[in-house]
């Protein structure tokens, strides 16, 4: 990691609104990434990945509110954002790309146009040369005849190929963060590997830091350096991959690891962890959200969450590390 | 395109037909004898039956039909009975002062509603979001003849601004000449300017009277389809790319919602077509809603069957306008297929 991460989130805490109560989604969130690195956020659904990743965006929900935190880029705090501004950074230096792309762009504006409105807005293009450029940023996602491609509508191309789009206006203004949350849900084994492939590949080419979101540990071990692993609105683990799947130190890492299916293993074989997610509206929840879940809970675990970090970057928020 | 329309157009004939048919059995199913009714009551028996053979009456209904059906075909939509008036003179002079109602009233209340219920959508809480439901819940709780004599008494017998209620132009200014029929569209062609300024001032309380009416579906449909869009996934991607309020506003979100408005604007414009009757009653305007109840008290056979069958090629046509904007607007609908 180098010196000055491109992307760095403090001790950031969000919550929702809602009829049956607060839900306390993020609490004390923290991570950084760095330039050129591409790191994984992973974790079951409903364990903040996609709303830690909305609220540095800021494109959160009106119910959801940030209520602490810190997210530095480029020596600017993005949760201290005027409106006007964040608008002004989306898209041209923090991007994202979205899970069912299908229905992530615009059913009936071609995407050639969606392209260039985001290059218009950002790159200070005029329309005609958005035109060229948009067509430039499909062949770059190597979609096949792009002339052709730009005056198609979403509904007239293939899942993987509306995906590819969606990179292409992610990645059209060069951002030095780009977020991918879920970017292969939705779509078949083959093209999920060419995306990935492409993303990395794009990110490699532009030294840009990649957060990827996604709920499949696997898929997270083979294309990121690093993974943050999320449980209950928690970072409960931070380590190079390689350390982690080596010798996971919380005790949600290790289930998660034990439960990620092998090609050689059987069914019946198949970990899994047991109970689920606390209920996040709860005015008492336990500083360890895992704790009833765990099997190597003590009463250390009353006590607000430690963080112990070794010398190789590796964090573990746990009393009872593996 | 033309393809769509004509294929569209081929399709309704079976429809229209039903419409002819129902329309002929349903005005003959009426009570009331057209005959005794034209003939007076002191006629005698042998003259009521007199007039029933003159009228062609006497023939069995299958044989009426097919000479109504010829006569449609050449055209002609017969003679009402208790004006001598030929039907076909009387749409064409009724049809355009209803469609002028009709008309300016969708267009005032398009230009309230759609703005209202765009920004009650994007400002969901505010107090235009709480003016809107106001305005809307008010608009339909309160029927348009209603709001009609309202209007007459504080504008015109209160405050004295608007012209007397006494049809579409006043007692002093003529008719103009022109091909449309719109008094208001004729005038400013044949440049009267002073005609031009007496038909829009007739025009206004009727108008604002029915589009208070039907501001009511239109805002609420707008608001609804607006917020819908707003919480789909291709509008946090527009936001997430940076994109300006204003443009994931209205090239973005707008133009998806506009499919909805769209087809309650169509559903609207039906409504108004039948609706407008009791206003027309209430302005003394010559449209074609009165026309079409004087005849069915008259069992006028002739001017209902003309009407009914004005308003199902009216409707015909509007459909087909509706589909056609749909497939501009949504690359989804194939105007092809």
């Amino acid at each position: 990691m180098s010196a000055v991460p491109a992307l760095e989130v403090r001790d950031l805490s969000v919550e929702f609104r809602t009829r049956s109560g607060i839900v306390r989604a993020l609490d004390n969130v923290g991570f950084a990434v760095g330039k050129g690195e591409t790191a994984a956020l992973v974790g079951e659904s409903g364990s903040g990945k996609s709303v830690t990743a909305y609220a540095v965006m800021r494109i959160l929900d009106p119910a959801g509110k940030i209520t602490a935190g810190r997210a530095m880029f480029g020596g600017i705090d993005l949760l201290q954002q005027s409106e006007k501004d964040i608008a002004e950074l989306r898209g041209r230096d923090l991007s994202m790309i979205f899970q069912s792309p299908r229905t992530a762009l615009n059913p009936i504006r071609r995407v050639g146009a969606q392209l260039a409105d985001v290059l218009v807005r950002h790159a200070g293009a005029t329309s005609a040369g958005a035109r060229t450029q948009a067509i430039e940023m499909l062949k770059k996602v190597r979609i096949p005849d792009p002339e052709r491609r730009a005056m198609a509508y979403p509904f007239e191309l293939s899942g993987g190929m509306c995906q590819r789009v969606m990179i292409a206006l992610a990645l059209a203004c060069r951002p030095a963060v780009l977020i991918a949350d879920e970017p292969t849900t939705g779509l078949d084994v083959t093209t999920q590997a060419t995306i990935m492939d492409l993303i990395t590949e794009l990110a490699a080419e532009t030294g840009m830091a990649t957060i990827l979101i996604t709920h499949d540990l696997g898929l997270a071990a083979e294309y990121c350096q690093r993974i943050m692993v999320m449980h209950a609105g928690h970072v409960v683990e931070d380590a190079p991959t390689s350390a982690l799947m080596q010798r996971a130190l919380h005790p949600y890492s290790a289930k998660l690891i034990a439960a990620t299916p092998a090609a050689s293993a059987e069914l019946d074989r198949l970990a899994s962890i047991p109970g689920n997610l606390p209920d996040l509206r709860r005015a008492d929840l336990p500083p360890c959200r895992y704790c009833a879940r765990c099997e190597r809970r003590t009463d250390a675990c009353e006590q607000p969450l430690p963080r112990h970090v070794q010398p190789d970057g590796h964090a573990v928020a746990c009393w009872n590390p593996l | 395109m033309l393809r769509f329309i004509l294929k569209r157009l081929a399709a309704a004939l079976p429809t229209v037909f039903g419409v002819l048919v129902v329309t002929f059995v349903m005005a003959r199913a009426l009570p009331g004898d057209p005959a005794a009714y034209f003939a007076g009551p002191a006629a005698t028996r042998e003259a009521i039956e007199q007039i029933r053979a003159k009228l062609g009456l006497d023939k069995s209904v299958p044989e009426q039909f097919g000479i109504y059906l010829r006569d449609l075909a050449q055209g002609e939509f017969g003679k009402s009975l208790s004006t001598g008036q030929s039907v076909g003179r009387e749409l064409v002079t009724r049809l355009p002062a209803s469609l002028e109602l009709v008309l300016g009233a969708l267009l005032l209340s398009m230009a309230i509603a759609i703005p209202l219920g765009v920004l009650a959508a994007t400002r969901p809480g505010s107090w235009i979001d709480h003016t809107a439901r106001v305005v809307t819940t008010a608009g339909v709780s309160l029927p348009a003849f209603f709001t009609g004599l309202v209007l007459i008494y504080v504008f015109y017998y209160l405050l004295g601004w608007a012209p007397a209620p006494m049809g579409r132009l006043d007692a002093f200014a003529s008719a103009p000449p022109g091909l449309t029929g719109f008094y208001v569209i004729d005038a400013l062609i044949a440049g009267e300017g002073e005609t031009f300024i007496s038909a829009v001032s007739q025009l206004i309380l009727p108008i604002v009277a029915l589009a208070i009416f039907t501001l009511a579906p239109l805002a609420r449909m707008t608001r609804a389809a607006m917020l819908e869009v707003l919480a789909s996934d291709f509008i946090r991607t527009a936001r997430a790319s940076g994109l300006p309020p204003s443009m994931v506003t209205y090239r973005y979100a707008f133009r998806n919602a506009l499919l909805p408005v769209i087809t309650t604007l169509g559903m609207v414009f039906s409504f108004l077509l039948g609706g407008a009757v009791l206003v027309e009653k209430v302005f003394a305007w010559p449209g074609i809603g009165a026309f079409a109840i004087e005849a069915l008290i008259a069992s006028d056979y002739a001017p209902i069957q003309g009407f009914v069958l004005t308003m199902a090629l009216l409707y015909v046509a509007l459909n087909l306008v509706i589909d056609v904007l749909y497939g501009v607007i949504d690359p989804r609908v194939g105007l092809e297929a």
